[in-house]
């Protein structure tokens, strides 16, 4: 067995056990936990050990190993921690809260993703904790009113259940649901329409995940539907589907599209080695303008050599990563121009 | 839907008139609408009126996609390599820095790298790509191999590109003259002439009976 394996395989099995002791303990010797909800637990323990298995396999990848690498000791570097810090608030803001970037390619697709994403973090901030007995609600001594929300064994606050918070705290899942069914509407509208998404989608990548949501959220909404105005009716079998669409979510999320939740926090790591950089930059040898940092320059040509490139020139006088982009477009015409007409050519 | 097999796409700098025909064209792809990924080039206005148009030579083993942390892009099974995924790709510029022939573009405003995919969304539907279909003086051709072949009588396609010590083999074809020695173009050759402009003159005579599809091979 390869060592990133050996590596991927310990550290998902360490990260799934530290999620089992954490249910362990966070729902008291599990005396809080629901067994009915064995079967979430269980797709989230499996989700755990796939995710940290493909996300350490990931990193084993030259160029991303060295992000990986170079972004945590920027990160901390001493006379840029702070700075760092701010911008990545800053960042975290924008990009996480408001996904600006994808607004700014499309408004409809900004639209669907942020209420999507906003749906889904919702949602699992509600359902996770509840589902591993992390938090319930106790009955406060004598007043049945209220309620007092218990978070990992401690009780914390209490509110009166029929009041606008307890509405809001108790219909979450309802919020989060019409979130994500207008983003997935949305998102279809986009794919039905849009040639560039047609040309390149396919079933598995990007319409499945969009079905699952969908299904996840229109049967939460039913199970409401049913307690509230149709006194439990089909209950029992829309619990069931609702059961099943979630843990086939929880299973597909190494696999599919939802793997890039993981990936897009490299989005910092990447923009602290950017603006770090430009403190640097290395000019081009052929038209000494400025193209990239020299940090950047510098990790490519060691990445390249890693991947088992040799972009090393022939005559031994630099590497051609050192050449502009734009010079490289220029070298690709001269030197075609040149074999009409240079010492290559065979006179006929 | 995918590229047909028969088809591939030819540049022949040597014939571009720098119209720009291919740069307005590209931004009406739908895979990248409203943004040209053509690069259209000009070598040294001073020295001469050439210009090269520079499209993704789709390389069978693309630097671009080697070097991406993200793994955000992809080659699709009839050679033609993608634009980043829009979900993946976290910016980083690697791509665009690593390119040999320095195609991607970064558009730091949207967070994503972009670049030419031989209008996959016409391609893929047998249709011609939108700056294969305008360009004029057919610097940029898409077609049958024999057809061209028979048609360019000087000159022939090659997918070999030398840089350094790197060979790249690509899935688009640039144009070289069929007496030429070498079956691939040594990029880095030219690493150090100034200009070719000083000696087109005296081979315009070449080119311009290439273009007209004379016999001067």
């Amino acid at each position: 067995m390869e060592t990133e394996v050996k590596k991927s395989l310990f550290l998902a099995t360490l990260f799934t056990i530290f999620l089992s002791i954490m249910i362990w303990v966070g729902s008291r010797n599990l005396a809080h936990f629901d067994a009915a909800l064995v079967g979430y637990t269980f797709a989230s323990l499996f989700a755990v050990f796939a995710i940290v298995y493909r996300y350490v396999m990931w990193l084993h990848r030259p160029p991303t190993a060295l992000y990986w690498r170079r972004g945590w000791e920027l990160m901390f570097k001493r006379e840029h921690f702070f700075s760092n810090l701010k911008f990545l608030v800053g960042r975290i803001v924008t990009i996480i809260g408001g996904n600006s970037f994808i607004w700014k390619r499309d408004k409809e697709r900004g639209l669907a993703h942020w209420l999507i994403m906003w749906g889904c973090i919702l949602a699992a901030a509600i359902t996770f904790p509840l589902v591993f007995g992390w938090l319930y609600f106790l009955v406060p001594d004598g007043d049945l009113t209220s309620y007092k929300i218990v978070i990992f064994g401690f009780p914390t606050l209490a509110f009166k259940i029929e009041t606008t918070l307890g509405h809001l705290i108790f219909h979450g899942l309802v919020v989060a649901s019409v979130l994500v069914i207008s983003g997935v509407m949305l998102a279809f509208r986009r794919r039905m329409r849009d040639r560039d998404a047609a040309v390149l989608q396919t079933f598995s990548e990007d319409i499945m995940p969009l079905l699952l949501l969908f299904a996840i959220s229109i049967t939460g909404l039913f199970l409401t539907v049913s307690y509230t105005w149709l006194k439990g009716y089909g209950y029992a079998f829309l619990s069931i589907f609702h059961a099943i669409t979630v843990i086939f979510t929880l299973i597909s999320l190494p696999f599919g599209k939802f793997f890039h939740i993981f990936m897009r926090p490299a989005q910092f790591g990447v923009a602290i080695y950017k603006k770090i950089g430009k403190e640097k930059m290395a000019r081009c040898i052929r038209c000494n303008t400025e193209y990239g940092s020299e940090m950047h320059i510098n990790d490519l040509m060691q990445v390249q050599k890693k991947l088992g490139y040799n972009y090393e020139m022939t005559d031994g006088t630099g590497h051609y990563q050192k050449v502009c982009p734009r010079c490289r477009r220029l070298l690709l015409g001269l030197s075609q121009g040149k074999m009409w007409h240079g010492p290559s050519i065979e006179k006929g | 839907m995918t590229v047909s097999s028969e088809m591939a796409f030819f540049v022949d700098a040597n014939r571009c008139i720098g119209c720009q025909s291919c740069v307005q064209a590209c931004a009406e792809c739908d895979t990248h609408k409203g943004h040209s990924m053509i690069h259209l080039e000009t070598i040294q206005r001073a020295d001469t009126p050439q210009t090269v148009p520079v499209v993704c030579m789709h390389c069978d083993s693309p630097t671009c996609a080697e070097v991406c942390p993200a793994d955000a892009i992809k080659r699709t099974s009839d050679g033609v390599v993608q634009s980043a995924k829009k979900p993946r790709c976290i910016a980083c510029n690697n791509c665009v820095l690593s390119c040999p022939f320095g195609v991607p573009k970064m558009e730091t405003k949207f967070e994503l790298m972009m670049k030419c995919d031989m209008c996959y969304d016409r391609t893929s539907e047998g249709k011609k790509p939108m700056c294969a279909t305008v360009c004029p003086s057919q610097a940029l051709t898409f077609g049958p191999k024999e057809e061209i072949i028979r048609q360019r009588e000087s000159s022939t396609p090659v997918n070999e590109f030398k840089f350094g010590n790197q060979l790249i083999k690509t899935k688009v074809y640039m144009m070289v003259p069929k007496t030429t020695r070498q079956n691939y173009i040594d990029v880095t050759a030219s690493m150090y002439d100034s200009s070719i402009g000083q000696s087109m003159e005296e081979h315009l005579e070449d080119v311009s009976l290439d273009f007209l599809g004379g016999t001067n091979g």
